[in-house]
């Protein structure tokens, strides 16, 4: 776990650099939550949806986020430098879904908190912890599968296309559960906190399974036979 | 300064040790979406020898020190480095070797320091190791504060460098390495590569140049069409 802290941080600090995040990231993101906002135009069909473009602003924004975060290991051939060394392959998946956890939770604090803002969403004390909860997995499921595909299309051209391609479609389970755990803390009246509270352990699941797949299969895939 | 040191710490199968070859290469056949790179290529690598590999582009040079480096399968024949069966398990292969590129391998937003700290890190060296890397590749402290993505393509390979010599690899596979360095930088490149030989590792380097007199070169494999052309003995007045 010595060497994934290394790269999360090595990763973090490249990205506090960069400012990405701050520059790029969280602006188009509360920029979706702004533009549905006025194409939808309706205060309530707005409140509905609050959870659901939350977490679809997130998508897009996480694609954003792995796409950089596999650009600064390819662009040089860092990458071979890492893989030809003491370190696991699981170390670097590790260390690289940890600093993409770290920067979608920053982005999924921001986004709530917009929704707050720009769709009068409320959060009850009570639901309060459901919300954090559901909110600390989903940016976990959503780091392991974004770094887990990222390392798919690392090596193959038209990556910039091919990973929301192909990343989007896998994501649609944690986008619903997502969405409707979010909405639930939200204090909706078609769903329950008991149902928010399954559907954030749907999220676990999910999480732990393409963690587990990405620390499995990153060596074999970040390897490039060209 | 000190000394190179090979590292000790890698533990995986060194029972093999008697056998003095690094890299024990027969009838090796690597195949790149289709293409034979490497088509029959027989090379045997003493511990501790430096070889300069030579041949016009396309011979398959790079792909020779990726297949050692355990990044790219083997298609037929055998492989050993440092005594690990690369048909086998070629990710075995990797805490022995160390590999430079054509490209640096730097992340373009850390100084000189940082990217060689990382790895200093990554292997659990001491932060002198670090120090005494860079005053080896003469990389001082005004560029070592520098952002990689600032420096010129010759402090970027000195970086690169320094990055391999903290490693302490027991296998060194460095492609065109002397590429972006002045005529001074890559005296000292070779000094630094007989070093790390006489500590123990084996070098194993590509090469384009053809102006340097025939008494500085180490041994010689020269490949075309993806097998070896030519193996000429270190002659005298080489490194090594």
């Amino acid at each position: 776990m010595r060497q994934a802290l290394i790269i999360a941080r090595k990763d973090l600090l490249i990205e506090w650099r960069a400012r990405l995040l701050l520059v790029r990231v969280a602006p188009f993101a509360l920029l979706v939550l702004v533009l549905f906002a006025v194409a939808l135009d309706s205060e309530p069909l707005i409140l509905r949806a609050a959870a659901g473009l939350v977490w679809l602003a997130m998508l897009f924004s996480a694609l954003m986020l792995v796409q950089r975060s596999f650009d600064v290991e390819t662009d040089d051939g860092a990458v071979d430098v890492l893989l030809t060394g003491t370190v696991e392959p699981a170390q670097v998946y590790l260390g690289k879904m940890l600093a993409a956890f770290v920067q979608l939770l920053a982005l999924a604090i921001t986004l709530v908190s917009g929704a707050v803002v720009l769709y009068g969403a409320t959060v009850g004390a009570d639901q309060l912890v459901l919300l954090v909860t559901a909110t600390l997995c989903a940016a976990w499921g959503l780091s392991s599968v974004g770094t887990l595909y990222g390392a798919v299309v690392a090596n193959m051209s038209g990556r910039d296309s091919l990973l929301a391609l192909l990343a989007l479609p896998v994501t649609a389970p944690l986008l619903i559960a997502a969405s409707r755990a979010t909405e639930a803390a939200f204090g909706s009246q078609t769903i329950d906190a008991a149902s928010g509270w399954a559907w954030t352990a749907l999220l676990v699941v999910f999480a732990i399974t393409f963690s587990a797949a990405g620390a499995a299969a990153f060596g074999t895939l970040m390897e490039s036979d060209t | 300064m000190r000394e190179f040191a090979v590292v000790q710490t890698v533990t995986t199968n060194d029972t093999a040790a008697t056998n003095d070859a690094a890299i024990l290469l027969a009838d090796v056949v690597v195949a790149l979406g289709g293409f034979p790179a490497l088509a029959g290529v027989n090379l045997t690598v003493q511990r501790g020898e430096l070889v300069a590999l030579r041949g016009a582009n396309g011979t398959g040079k790079s792909t020779l020190l990726r297949l050692c480096a355990g990044l790219v399968a083997l298609s037929r024949g055998s492989a050993q480095v440092m005594n690990v069966d690369l048909a086998s398990n070629r990710a075995a292969v990797r805490p022995y070797v160390g590999l430079l590129g054509h490209r640096n391998g730097l992340y373009a937003d850390l100084t000189a320091r940082e990217n060689v700290q990382l790895t200093a890190q990554l292997i659990g060296a001491a932060g002198e190791d670090v120090d005494d890397a860079l005053v080896r590749l003469k990389i001082d402290a005004r560029v070592a504060a520098t952002r990689t993505r600032s420096l010129s393509a010759g402090q970027r390979r000195r970086t690169a460098l320094a990055s391999l010599v903290v490693r302490r690899a027991r296998v060194w596979l460095l492609d065109e390495p002397h590429a972006g360095l002045d005529t001074a930088a890559r005296k000292e490149l070779d000094q630094i590569l007989c070093e790390a030989t006489r500590a123990g590792a084996t070098v194993i380097y590509t090469t384009h140049e053809v102006d340097r007199a025939d008494g500085e070169l180490p041994r010689t494999v020269t490949l075309a069409g993806g097998v070896v052309a030519s193996d000429r003995a270190a002659t005298r007045g080489a490194p090594r």
